[in-house]
């Protein structure tokens, strides 16, 4: 019966074990940060981060280097200018966010043309921006590992303050927290958490992980720490899910499936009753 | 190349506009999501063998009015965002359908502003139109729900409603300018003219010329410079609005600045030493 649901090979392919394993710890971690991001409104720069870091992912192309790394020190550029620009509102926030992202679209306008040129990689374009789970390579797991544990630690270390600071920013600065070096650590977390799923499902589609799973657990409930553990669960899910439906698709991509079933259960639990949440 | 100066202006025009109540309502996240969903649109439109323009136009207000119904109670941004990577998600299936639409991709992004035909002018100018009257249309009701959003609703005009106009109106301002710019970089010219307009003056009508002004001189320059060097308009125009939009804030700062050491406690000797700037 297995038969049907799974096509043969599934569980024995290593591209699909290591996708899955990447894809779980990729999950879990912008599950984590994605609560926070949501809390906080700011989906629009978890976005904006993953495009930019699309432009470091293609110099890093160009100069024959890992994407990761590109990826990352674009991100964490990113982000420290956001912080820079330094506007706490979010309609102005959203603003500074649109003109960094803008700025880094042409930036990689400008680095994708210069590739295509010295390089003719046109392909390159469409791997970073959907990017391919199953094109992976093992090295990958071990740093993916490692940077996600250093996300999920710099949230740890951060929690209750990030909390506070993202719950009521009036009340945790009467307290004397350091509102706008929390926001900036956060930044930091949300640029790491951004380049590694970036790096799994695609620059643009990265937001799918970070954004629906959190949003989702927030519908089910109020309680941040449970919600984290909820978003990581759903993400875990909609990530393994989305590949066993892509194997069994031939030729699907892998971020099609995921974006889609994260979609889905957003909707879903918005359809539910509420239970005295309030808006 | 004269279809290039032409085609540009009118996105110019139009995106300064439209970009004028983007930036009034905090839509830049939506500014940004249409247009990039839309690309699906295109992607799809290929597949079956029909106008690039309808498949935009179709996603761009499919989008559109999705980000409207699923954010219409809850939190927007969230909307907004699962709104926009669900079309690009079908937008990477139906590119998964075919190879051969990959290289287009590119100029699609950020745009392909010299390679602009004579027969694309008359739609561009027909659907610019559309633009500029849904937002005379929509001017007063908009304004009115930004300043006084009760008093809006007490006229008559539902907030959902203004809403969902207003979406539409962007999805076509977004679908007509597409094709010149890229769905990568129209928002910029949506955000940084517009914003760089508000920190020089908050009268509507004046912001309004002066962001179509500015959003004019950024595509003027970046089509020059794109025509010198060969470089992809979209570099140019990113970095000419961000460079608007700083300039804006440093204005903002400049000003408030020079404004605050004149806030004078009552009956002081002007120069005293114990002069502050008033915290801002």
């Amino acid at each position: 019966m297995l038969g049907a649901i799974v096509e043969p090979g599934f569980f024995t392919s290593s591209p699909v074990q290591l996708a899955a394993e990447v894809g779980a710890v990729v999950a879990i971690v912008a599950g984590c940060v994605g609560v926070f991001t949501v809390i906080r409104g700011q989906s629009f720069a978890g976005e904006a981060l993953g495009d930019i870091g699309a432009t470091g992912g293609s110099s890093a192309y160009l100069a024959g280097v890992g994407p990761l790394w590109g990826f990352m020190a674009m991100s964490v550029t990113a982000a420290a200018i956001m912080e820079l620009i330094g506007i706490q509102r979010p309609r102005g926030r959203d603003v500074a966010t649109g003109i960094v992202l803008g700025a880094g679209f042409g930036l990689a306008a400008l680095l994708l043309y210069l590739d295509s040129i010295y390089d003719n990689t046109t392909g390159a374009t469409v791997t970073i921006l959907f990017g391919s789970p199953f094109a992976l390579s093992p090295s990958v797991l071990p740093l993916v590992a490692v940077l996600g544990a250093l996300a999920l630690g710099l949230i740890a270390l951060l929690y209750r303050p990030l909390l506070l600071v993202s719950l009521s920013p009036e009340l945790a600065a009467a307290r004397g927290l350091p509102v706008r070096l929390i926001g900036a650590l956060y930044l930091l977390a949300l640029a790491l958490a951004v380049a590694l799923s970036a790096v799994t499902i695609g620059a643009i589609l990265s937001t799918a992980l970070l954004v629906g799973p959190a949003a989702t657990a927030l519908q089910l409930t109020r309680r941040p720490g449970r919600a984290i553990v909820a978003a990581g669960m759903l993400g875990v899910g909609a990530v393994w899910l989305g590949i066993l439906l892509a194997y069994d698709s031939h030729g699907w991509p892998v971020s099609f499936f995921v974006v889609t079933l994260v979609l889905i259960a957003y909707i879903a639990s918005r359809a539910l009753p509420s239970r005295g949440r309030g808006r | 190349m004269v279809n290039a100066w032409i085609v540009a202006t009118i996105v110019a025009v139009v995106g300064g506009a439209v970009g004028f109540f983007v930036v009034l309502r905090g839509s830049a996240f939506v500014a940004h999501a249409v247009p990039n969903g839309s690309f699906a649109g295109a992607a799809a439109a290929s597949l079956i063998g029909v106008n690039t323009i309808i498949g935009l136009g179709v996603f761009s207000l499919g989008g559109a009015l999705g980000i409207g119904l699923l954010g219409r109670r809850g939190r927007f941004d969230v909307a907004t965002a699962l709104t926009l990577v669900f079309m690009l998600g079908l937008g990477a299936l139906f590119l998964s359908f075919s190879v051969e639409y990959a290289p287009e991709i590119y100029s699609l992004l950020f745009g392909e502003v010299l390679g602009i035909s004579t027969n694309q002018l008359g739609p561009t100018v027909a659907l610019a139109l559309a633009s500029l009257a849904a937002l005379a249309l929509l001017y007063r009701p908009l304004l009115l729900s930004c300043a006084l959003p009760d008093s809006a609703q007490a006229r008559g005009v539902g907030p959902f409603a203004i809403e969902a106009g207003f979406l539409a109106l962007v999805a076509l301002a977004t679908t007509m300018t597409v094709p010149v710019v890229g769905t990568a970089l129209i928002f910029s010219l949506m955000i940084g003219p517009p914003a760089a307009a508000r920190a020089f003056t908050t009268r509507p009508w004046l912001a309004i010329v002066l962001s179509v002004a500015i959003a004019l001189v950024v595509v003027w320059v970046a089509i020059a410079l794109s025509y010198q060097t060969n470089w992809p308009v979209g570099f140019f125009v990113g970095t000419a609005s961000a460079a608007a939009y700083a300039s804006g804030r440093t204005w903002s700062f400049a000003r408030r600045r020079r404004r605050a050491p004149r806030e004078v406690p009552p009956g002081a000797p002007p120069g005293a030493p114990w002069l502050k700037p008033v915290n801002s």
